[in-house]
């Protein structure tokens, strides 16, 4: 398991953290090696929380697995949702509405806010900040998810999006609410940065801690915050534009460094950037339909939704990262072949590069500043 | 060059702010907005969905579900189960369930049932409480616990209920005008 080579006349200590450790955020292991305090190798172990998704999708008729990626990154479902849906849609050749694609915006940069809101709040808890950030942060989400609930009928398993739209309109009183809750989410903002960004304790902890390459972050696939926070230019609402993401005006914030701070810190200002998008499109979402006409048949008939011969690959910016969708049609109801392409996976693939070295402690707020989900990594 | 400690201090501030207008703001705008639960309830959202029931009219034995079998085949975790009963002497299928079975613990709640049923016959309800002793006996509810009356569907999601009341009100309608045009030829020859 590990080269004990390296390692003669040195006193080695295994220590597990997890899968019931508080602080591996889910039934995640760690096998930590070390050498005093200091890190000399880490094993992840993953697999506790496997549910068999990809292969119940492929059991299933289309439109009964949206209901399963609600469960992938259970902190935002919408994205899940979107995700899906877009692959979905690239294989039938079906397209929103543009009433339905501003809601999409709205509701996946809604569930932006809410993620990142989460990961900062159980960052400082990691760090032993215990539970004022977080209670800020949640007093914040509730709002989002009492929003979530009007319009989809659930607070975390949203089940929202349809092929070719969305299951409900959206009514001008909802509306006006995110519009309120975007007014006055920057005064929360300020506050919360004033509480956390200068800190000299949350500084010294987490500068130059679990540095990032931009090189290795590029060679190993981590897309997302934690790719940025390495200052990688690289969104996907710009490179790919899917959605209506080429009508907002809005930047990539990037880190310098690549270290926890820079993580924590991206992630701040992105939230400050997904207000900006809601704003505009609040602005600007027109009436008309929720759903493309034909997809209309198939929601009191999902066995009826054969899609063509052929494969599609739907991906989107999560918060976590690039969550793709890759389907193969062979013309039945159900996918031949479904994968979904995890960012939490992905991302965990260098936390060893980034933990050897360090003190143990930081090992846990370094898996905390790369954002997690278990339903998503072990699926 | 600030001095060592400031920014501590300010987070301090914050937390004490915070800690001292949650008395008198408003829940919406930062005050204690918990719910003490059993005592108080928090309001009741309109397209809260939990756990599917069957809607009858009138009388419970007026069941709207015909037995089709279409949201027993589309449920993802496949937690309905139905049999369709039989006339007592010809052996015909009538359009009823005689068991109709919905396991609480197997149901994730996605409301795919509401989504297919061409009769108006399950939808999602608000009643949240629904904890059992026991897995087996008690979750796994029968026919007579799931139906509830067209009233209790109106007073929990008028929104969805309304539309769903005008439009069998017209087709029965249109059903009674039809056979009104039908039937006087047949009665006066």
């Amino acid at each position: 398991m590990i080269n004990t080579k390296s390692l003669e006349g040195s006193q080695m200590l295994e220590i597990n953290f997890g899968p019931q450790h508080p602080s591996t955020h889910g039934v995640f292991r760690m096998n930590v090696f070390l050498e005093g305090e200091k890190i000399c190798a880490l094993k992840p172990v993953m697999g506790y929380l496997h549910r068999n998704h990809e292969l119940i999708a492929e059991n299933l008729p289309y439109a009964a697995v949206m209901a399963y990626t609600d469960r992938l990154d259970y902190f935002n479902s919408m994205a899940n949702n979107f995700g899906y849906a877009l692959a979905v849609e690239k294989l039938a050749d079906i397209e929103a509405p543009e009433r339905a694609a501003y809601l999409r915006v709205i509701m996946a940069e809604l569930a932006r806010i809410v993620n990142h809101l989460m990961l900062i709040g159980f960052l400082l808890n990691d760090l032993g900040a215990f539970f004022t950030p977080v209670l800020y942060a949640f007093r914040e989400r509730e709002k989002i998810l009492d929003i979530f609930e009007e319009v989809s009928g659930s607070r975390m398993m949203c089940n929202y999006f349809r092929f070719g739209g969305v299951k409900r309109d959206v009514s001008a009183e909802t509306l006006a609410a995110i519009k309120k809750i975007v007014a006055g989410f920057p005064a929360f903002l300020e506050e919360f940065e004033a509480l956390l960004t200068e800190n000299e304790i949350l500084c010294m902890r987490c500068q130059n801690v679990g540095v990032l390459p931009a090189d290795l972050a590029v060679n190993a696939g981590i897309t997302g915050p934690v790719l940025r926070a390495s200052g990688v230019n690289y969104d996907l609402r710009k490179v790919d534009a899917y959605g209506l993401y080429d009508r907002f005006d809005f930047k990539v914030p990037l880190g310098k460094k690549g270290d926890v701070y820079d993580r924590y810190y991206v992630r701040v200002l992105e939230m400050r950037e997904s207000l900006k998008i809601l704003e505009q499109a609040l602005a600007k979402i027109p009436q008309g339909d929720i759903l493309n006409k034909k997809a209309l048949p198939f929601l009191k008939a999902p066995r009826n939704f054969k899609p063509a011969v052929g494969e599609a690959y739907g991906r989107i910016e999560s918060p976590k990262g690039e969550l793709g969708y890759y389907l193969v049609s062979d013309g039945t109801p159900q996918p031949w072949r479904y994968h979904v392409r995890a960012p939490s996976l992905i991302n965990l693939t260098v936390l060893e590069d980034m933990c050897v070295g360090q003190k143990v402690a930081d090992a846990i707020i370094i898996l905390g500043s790369i954002d997690i989900v278990l339903g998503e990594t072990d699926r | 060059m600030t001095l060592f400690g400031t920014g501590v201090l300010k987070g301090l501030i914050v937390t004490l702010k915070n800690f001292a207008t949650s008395y008198f703001r408003k829940p919406d705008n930062g005050g204690i907005f918990t719910v003490q639960y059993p005592e108080e309830r928090a309001k009741e959202i309109e397209s809260f969905r939990n756990f599917p029931f069957l809607v009858y009219d009138g009388t419970p034995e007026k069941i709207r579900c015909v037995a089709c079998g279409i949201c027993e085949r589309e449920c993802p975790p496949k937690c309905i189960h139905i049999v369709m009963e039989t006339e007592a002497g010809t052996g015909k299928p009538a359009k009823r369930p005689a068991v109709f079975e919905i396991d609480y613990g197997l149901c994730m709640n996605c409301g795919m049932c509401e989504d297919v049923c061409p009769f108006d016959s399950i939808y999602m309800d608000h009643a949240f409480e629904v904890t059992a002793s026991d897995r087996t006996q008690e979750l796994v509810r029968p026919k007579e616990t799931l139906l509830k009356s067209n009233d209790y569907f109106l007073k929990i999601r008028p929104g969805t209920a309304t539309p769903v009341d005008q439009k069998r009100r017209a087709a029965e309608e249109k059903k009674k005008t039809a056979q009104a045009a039908a039937t006087p030829p047949k009665t006066n020859p």
